[in-house]
Formats: structure tokens, sequence, C-alpha cells
């Protein structure tokens, strides 16, 4: 018998007859093999995405901000809201990997390199827009806290967008750190694998010299085990500091103790739904519906209908504090929000993120893997909109006359565009030359969760308590 | 540079690899190490390993974050450039929280990656003698380091426990600066062996 059991009550995280080799296989197999016609398609499509992205901005850094659309009232537009909207759907990536591994969740290990591959993504995404939404972005260095030349004048430390500055790039770089000391052990397995002198050298050095030996292992628990409690306050942190951009700022509909949390819900709200969007096309083209099941998504579809409701009884929540605070400008920006110029945009989020994630509810609806792709993408549009939604609260101010309806120049589009050719590039190669599930982290929970060890299970299930413990204990 | 000899056992199952641990040190052989392709729990108790202290070294570097960052902000708002921002004091703790909580975390998890790499001396272009190459994927190996006398009676010795395969390795124990698509010296000696 195994060192440690699983009742066979709980589902299979790994399907099939598989052993530790089989895993290797399975997993190294798309670096191994020659991409496929699939592949080359979406990699140039999303290479020119992202060159049309890279025209885009570099029109809008010669001509200047102007060639946005942004006007008095909306100095913000669909720039902020690709932010926010990027930077939350990091969020889903990190909870996978940091929070679900202090809350022992098995089914983190089939989604976890991807998920935090997709963060770091989306992370990089979403630092484009706040750089160069600054016109000149050869300054761009000013945010960083240093003695200029101009005598000791420093950053803004109290003000929210520095913070951002430093909540950003820290949770950039832990993120890195995390995902990459989690691949340090695939690379050698790679490495010890690879049949081309290329591939033996890149990886040699893309593994540090891993050897895997045991006290090396016993550290790389312990750090990945303080990695992760150090990233489960810094995701939260991440996202409240975003929402502080708004929250701490003296505009109607922004001005509100209930950001934070709504944020973050958001956040993992979003995120899970772009894992679902990346997953179900990665273990359908790499053939790896055994690690990444029907169950993993389930799992998933759980915290998208938990946290969906959370940011439902947020929006409500918004509504009925405008009514109940008597404060007419909130009550009239509230109104706008509903029924103004924008009305269509506020229906759209209520419509994707609070009324049709519901239908998650039903367990059938859960577990149906069409049904899970096309709601990633209608959560991912809800969420786009709330942001947008909330940006657009600028449209009208205390002026009547400077009142004003925006839409995006085709610069602005085109940067949102070049995002997603930035974002898919990267995952393209992400897929094709690293290993998109981690190895090492399956293979430790395959005696107790893969579907061919639960099976011998069965005989011990059935087994009385007296019976299993004086059989048992003949072993020591 | 140290070449030694070892006797190199390989394991095929983490159920097998636990008790012949128990036994080998049980007679008296010192392991130079057991390389497994993944982290096995309680293979580090069952080797007598002490726990790690890596957490301890990011506790002190989450600290070190944490008064650069109140030191730094508090040097400026004070005594370096002081502001009035609204008439709010000079040292606001509160706004000073979100940087401080960051750079704390940001200084405990670089502080302990370097760290941990420092200590299991692992680098880009770092390499390592790899006694079986399986060693990374299914296979778990152990290393005994033996001289000419007893490196027969050891190889046995593991044979008995269980061992899959067994063989006598000349191997650098150190780490050196090395690419892994070419040959060690030593390796292509051994094979002309």
């Amino acid at each position: 018998m195994h060192l440690k059991y699983e009742s066979i009550i709980r589902e299979a995280l790994v399907d099939g007859n598989k052993d530790y080799h089989q895993v290797t296989q399975d997993i190294c197999a798309p670096i191994e093999n020659k991409p496929t016609k699939q592949w080359y398609i979406g990699f140039w499509l999303s290479f020119s995405l992202l060159m049309f992205g890279v025209f885009s901005v570099a029109w809008e850094v010669y001509w200047g901000t102007g060639v946005w659309n942004l006007n008095r009232t909306i100095g913000w537009g669909w720039d902020i809201t690709n932010f926010v909207w990027w930077v939350g759907i990091g969020h889903a990536g990190t909870l996978i990997s940091a929070i679900l591994l202090l809350f022992r969740q098995g089914w983190r290990t089939g989604v976890n390199r991807a998920a935090e591959a997709m963060t770091i993504f989306a992370v990089m995404c979403a630092g484009q827009f706040p750089i160069w939404h600054m016109g000149r972005v050869w300054d761009a260095f000013f945010v960083l806290p240093y003695g200029n030349t101009r005598g000791p004048i420093w950053t803004n430390f109290v003000s929210p967008l520095l913070w951002d500055v430093f909540a950003i790039s820290t949770y950039f770089t832990v993120s890195l750190l995390f995902w990459y000391s989690g691949l340090i052990p695939d690379f050698a397995t790679i490495r010890d694998r690879a049949k081309t002198k290329f591939r033996k050298m890149a990886y040699g050095f893309a593994s540090f010299g891993w050897t895997g030996s045991a006290k090396h292992w016993q550290r790389h628990e312990m750090l990945s085990l303080v990695l992760a409690g150090l990233s489960t306050p810094l995701v939260l942190s991440v996202h409240t500091i975003v929402s502080f951009d708004f929250a701490t700022s003296v505009i109607p509909g922004w001005h509100t103790t209930i950001f934070p949390p709504y944020f973050v819900a958001g956040a993992v709200f979003s995120g899970f739904a772009m894992v679902q969007t990346l997953l179900i096309i990665t273990r359908k083209v790499l053939k790896l519906e055994d690690y990444i099941t029907i169950g993993h998504l389930e799992a998933m579809n759980k915290v998208i209908v938990l946290t969906g409701s959370i940011v439902g009884v947020a929006y409500l929540t918004e509504l009925f504090i405008a009514f109940y605070s008597g404060v007419l400008w909130e009550q009239e920006a509230f109104r706008l929000r509903v029924l103004g110029p924008y009305w269509w945009a506020y229906w759209a989020m209520m419509t994707c993120n609070v009324v049709s994630p519901q239908l998650f509810w039903f367990k059938k609806l859960r577990r149906n893997v069409w049904f899970t792709f096309f709601m990633s993408i209608i959560v991912n549009i809800g969420m786009w909109f709330e942001r947008f939604v909330i940006i657009m609260s600028l449209h009208r101010d205390y002026l009547p006359s400077s009142w004003s309806y925006y839409t995006p120049s085709w610069p602005e589009v085109g940067f949102y565009l070049g995002s997603f050719g930035l974002f898919f590039t990267c995952f393209f190669l992400f897929v094709k030359y690293f290993p998109v599930i981690a190895i090492a982290e399956i293979k430790f929970v395959l005696k107790t969760s893969g579907e061919n060890f639960k099976k011998k299970m069965t005989k011990y299930e059935e087994q009385s308590d007296e019976h299993f413990y004086e059989e048992q204990s003949h072993h020591h | 540079m140290s070449i030694k000899k070892f006797a190199v056992a390989v394991y095929d199952d983490e159920a097998v690899l636990f008790p012949a641990v128990k036994k080998v040190r049980k007679a008296g052989y010192k392991i130079h190490d057991v390389y497994t392709p993944f982290a096995v729990h309680g293979l580090d108790v069952a080797l007598g390993e002490k726990e790690s202290d890596l957490h301890v070294a990011g506790f002190i570097y989450g600290i070190t974050g944490t008064s650069t960052a109140l030191g730094f902000m508090g040097w400026i708002y004070t005594t370096d450039w002081p502001q009035n921002f609204g008439g709010k004091p000079f040292f606001p703790l509160p706004a000073f929280i979100p940087i401080t909580f960051e750079l704390t975390v940001l200084f405990a998890a670089v502080g302990m990656v370097l760290t941990f790499c420092y200590l299991n001396q692992i680098m880009p272009g770092v390499k390592k003698h790899i006694f079986d190459k399986r060693q990374t994927d299914d296979k778990f190996v152990m290393a005994i380091e033996v001289n000419e006398e007893n490196a027969a009676e050891t190889e046995a010795f593991l044979k008995s426990t269980g061992a899959e395969e067994t063989n006598i390795q000349i191997a650098e124990s150190e780490w050196w600066y090395g690419r892994f698509d070419k040959k060690e010296e030593y390796e292509i000696q051994q094979q002309l062996v």
C-alpha cells in the first residue's frame, strides 16, 4: 500500500493508467515534438495582433496621447479599463498556486503551471497601459523613487498611483520567482530526456543544474510553502491597491469602502474565466485531458459561481448604499450608470457577471466543456464592462457644459488588441517550450489521486476498521 | 574539483526506497545523496536531515523590507523634504502601509529565492553530475561514496536492499560551470574503461 491514502469517493485528479514515466512522457511530448499546424496559425495570428498593437502604440507615442479620444471629463478611458481588466485576470493564477496550496487543494497541481504563466503574461499586458498612457514614455522612470537632479524631490509616497507601481512590480516579480522555482525541477526532467544538442544546452541552462537531491527538495518544499504564504496576502493587496486608484478619489460612484473586496472578488472571477478559456483549448490541442479533467473544470466553475455571486451582491449593495446615503451626487451617478447614456454597458455587465454565471449551479452545466468555454468568454466580457462602467462614471461631472460621450479611437482599440497579441504570443511560446503541467507535482499526487492507483484502494475501502488496522500494523 | 568513486543504486518506487534507506543507514554506510524525481515527503527525515531554516531567512529578509520601506519614506517625509499634503501629518503611517507591505513581500521573496539557489548551489550555467538520467523522470537514485576496497561489497549490499540496478561510477561530487550538451573529461575516460 502506498504511504498516503485518499478515499475513492474523491474524484481522481489524473485519469487513465499512468505511472511516473508515463506522466513525464505525456507532458514532455508537446515540447519534444514539432508544433502542429494549429500552433503555427495561432502563433502568427497572435504575433500579427501584437505588431498591430506596436504600431498603434508607436502612433500614440509619436503624436502624443491626444490621438486617444480622452476628453475633459473622461481622463481615463479604455486604457485604464484594460489595465484593471488584465491585472484582474492575473489574480486567478496566484490564487490557484498560492491560496489553494495553503488550503491543500490537490486539484491545483493540474492547472497551476499554466495559470501562473497566465498571471505573468496578464501582468505584463496590464503594465503596458499605465506606461504608454504617460505620453512622454521616455520619462517613465520618474515613477521610481530616486532623488532627481533638480533637488531632492521624491515621488509621492501617499498616492495610490505610486502604490500601484510598487504593487504591480512586486506582484510581477514574486509571481515570476514562484513560477520559475517550480519550473526548475521540470526543466531538469526535460534536460535529462533531451535528444538534441540544443535542447540539452538550453534546458541545462534553464534548470540551473538541478539534480533532485533530497535536501534540495526539502528546501524546495519550504520555499514553495513560504512563497505561497507571501503571495496570498500579496494577491489580495494588489487588487485592493488597484481599487484605491478609484476609491481614494472624491468622485461620486468611486469613493466607496466596498471597492477593495469587490475588486478582488471580481479579479478572481475574471481570472478563473480566463484560465478556463486557455485550458479548455490547451488540454484539447496538447491532448492533456487526463491531467486537466472535467473535475478540474468543475472545481473552477464552482469558484466562478461563488465569486460571480459576490460581485453580484457588491453591485446591489452599491445601488442600495447610493440610495440610502441620501447624497444627491451619489444617487445621480448610479442613476446614470443604470439608465444613463452608458446603460448598455451596465446591463451587459449585469447580464454577463451576475445573471448568466448562476447557471453554474447546475452540475450538468458545470461539467459541460462547451458550455464552460462559452461562459468563460461571457464572464470576461462582463468583467471588462464592469471596469468600463466604473470608469465611465466620469462622463458627467458637476458642470453640465463639459458633459460628454466617449468612444475610443483606433489607436486605443489597436492598443487593446495588441495586448491580446502580446498575451497570446507569450502563451503560445509557453505551451511549446515549457512544461504546461507541473510534472513533479503531478507525480507527487499520482499515487494518491491517480485513477489507476485509486482503484487499487477499493479492497481497503471495503475492509472493516479493525481488519484494516490489524493488517497494516503487521507491516511495522 | 574532486572526482570520487560512488556506488549507485537505482530504485523503482519510493515504497522500496524508504526501507532501503533505513537498511543502508543501519548498516553504517554514509549516504552521499538520494535523488528523486519529485519531493518525497518524509525522505529528509529518513535520511536524518535537519529541517530547513529557509523560512527563518525569509522572515529576516521580510523584516529588512519593512524597515527599509518605513525608514526610507519616513526619512524623506520628515527630514529630507517634508511636504504638507492638506495639513496631514508628516509621517502618515496608514498611507505608508501599502508600500511597506509590498516591500516586505518583495524582499522576503527575492531574498529567499537567492538563498535557496545559494544553499543548493544552483545557478544558470551550473552543471552537476547526474548519476542516472532517469532520476528526474521515474527512478529513485542513491549514491554512496566508496574507495577501491569497499566498492564491490557496497554495491552488493545496495543490490540486497531491493535496488533495481546498481553500478560503480567515477563522478565529480561538486558543481562546476559547464554545459549539459558536452561530456566532461572524466565521463569520457570512464566510458573508455
